[in-house]
């Protein structure tokens, strides 16, 4: 009797519609697209800010265009869903073991969101809106 | 004794013969089966009753030996723990994803027994000491800390649902990786340099995207998507010691057995 497997081929490009779970895989990995895009958009304003009062006052003023307020609202939602995945994920790649017993990992993910509140409420505060 | 109540059910099984076919196809059967029944008993019905020719792997059916593991409707999971009365309609069954076809829900486990193996599974002493010198003793607090590793029934349900491993089978893969995990964290163990040269590569856990699938269907509640993330932070550590601190020696360069062996 002849062995003669048969190798199934997983499709490149369109695996992750097979799954939900692999759905919400992609849309975790698409978010970091955004948060890159926003990242340029600060170097960009800061490339402005250097080049003076009047090119800091356009790029001021493109800020306020509706494709400009748009692109924001999608990046922020990006990056909080990006941040609550990274957040979750904590807890299992940093697990804390006191004598027998594992912290929660709910513990463990609640004190970086504690972390992130804590930090955003003094960048705000050094950014002086408070 | 009063009879259990019955449920018909509808299969619709992969079929595939490696001395006829050239390409594997769908064959429906419908049986009467016990409601509180797995899908196993199903399978077992269809070839009792209806088709002896249909081919499939189990052995315990209490999901402790981890053969009879299949796809039900696209997920990963042991046919003797996934019971017919969660579904409804025709059930979907096929064989384990990304391994090669066998024979119908059979396939060729070859390329994770080899991966199991590289990976040195087994404890490798820190210290080899004479049986006159008694056990390796350890505490129970440093048992918790790799014990859920430790329950991996090499099912293989890990690798079917990893898209990873899928797409590059050259990965290494949850379940072996998560047992080199398993082995390097045991207090007792001073294997990890050596399994650093298969865990801390390309194809080791930096294939590993984190999807975490692997761990949504694991069967014994291992989480292998934990002990793929600590091995990549400790794997960095190391990286980290060795390229960027001046004379820095990482943990994979401290204790191996062969170190252990020259000083004794």
């Amino acid at each position: 009797m002849s062995r003669r497997p048969l190798v199934r081929e997983v499709p490149p490009t369109t695996w992750y519609f097979r799954q939900p779970r692999y759905m919400r895989y992609m849309s975790r990995e698409i978010t970091s697209i955004f948060v890159g895009a926003y990242c340029m958009f600060l170097v960009v304003g800061l490339q402005r800010l250097a080049a003076g009062p009047s090119a800091w006052e356009g790029f001021l003023q493109a800020l306020t265009s509706p494709a400009s307020i748009v692109f924001q609202f999608l990046a922020l939602v990006a990056a909080v869903y990006h941040a609550a995945t990274w957040f979750n994920a904590t807890q299992k790649a940093m697990p804390v073991q006191i004598g027998e017993d594992f912290v929660p990992g709910n513990v463990i993910s609640g004190a970086h969101y504690v972390a992130w509140a804590v930090l955003s409420v003094v960048i705000l505060h050094l950014a002086g809106v408070f | 004794m009063t009879q259990m109540k019955q449920r018909q059910v509808q299969l619709e099984v992969l079929r595939y013969n490696p001395d006829t076919d050239t390409e594997a196809h769908f064959q429906r059967y419908e049986v009467s089966c016990n409601e509180e029944g797995v899908v196993l008993d199903a399978l077992n019905k269809v070839k009792e009753t209806v088709d002896p020719t249909l081919n499939y792997r189990w052995s315990c059916h209490m999901a402790v030996c981890g053969s009879c593991g299949m796809m039900i409707n696209g997920e990963p999971k042991l046919s003797c723990h996934t019971f017919l009365r969660d579904y409804e309609g025709v059930i979907r069954v096929e064989p384990l994803a990304h391994f090669p076809i066998e024979r119908d829900l059979v396939t060729a486990p070859d390329d994770f027994m080899e991966k199991l193996k590289r990976v040195k599974p087994y404890l490798i002493p820190k210290k080899k000491k004479p049986i006159s010198e008694g056990e390796y003793k350890q505490t129970p607090a440093q048992l918790m800390k790799f014990r859920q590793y430790s329950m991996c029934i090499n099912c293989m349900l890990c690798y079917a649902a990893c898209p990873e491993y899928g797409l590059t089978p050259k990965f290494i893969g949850p379940a072996a990786l998560t047992l080199a995990h398993r082995y390097n964290i045991d207090s007792r163990d001073g294997g990890r340099k050596e399994r650093q040269e298969v865990v801390a590569t390309a194809e080791g856990v930096w294939d590993c995207t984190f999807v975490g699938a692997c761990s949504e269907v694991c069967p014994a509640h291992v989480d292998p998507a934990s002990a793929l993330q600590q091995m990549k932070i400790t794997s960095s550590i190391d990286w980290i010691v060795e390229h960027l601190i001046p004379g820095g020696k990482s943990a994979r360069d401290t204790v191996s057995r062969e170190d252990a062996g020259d000083i004794s």
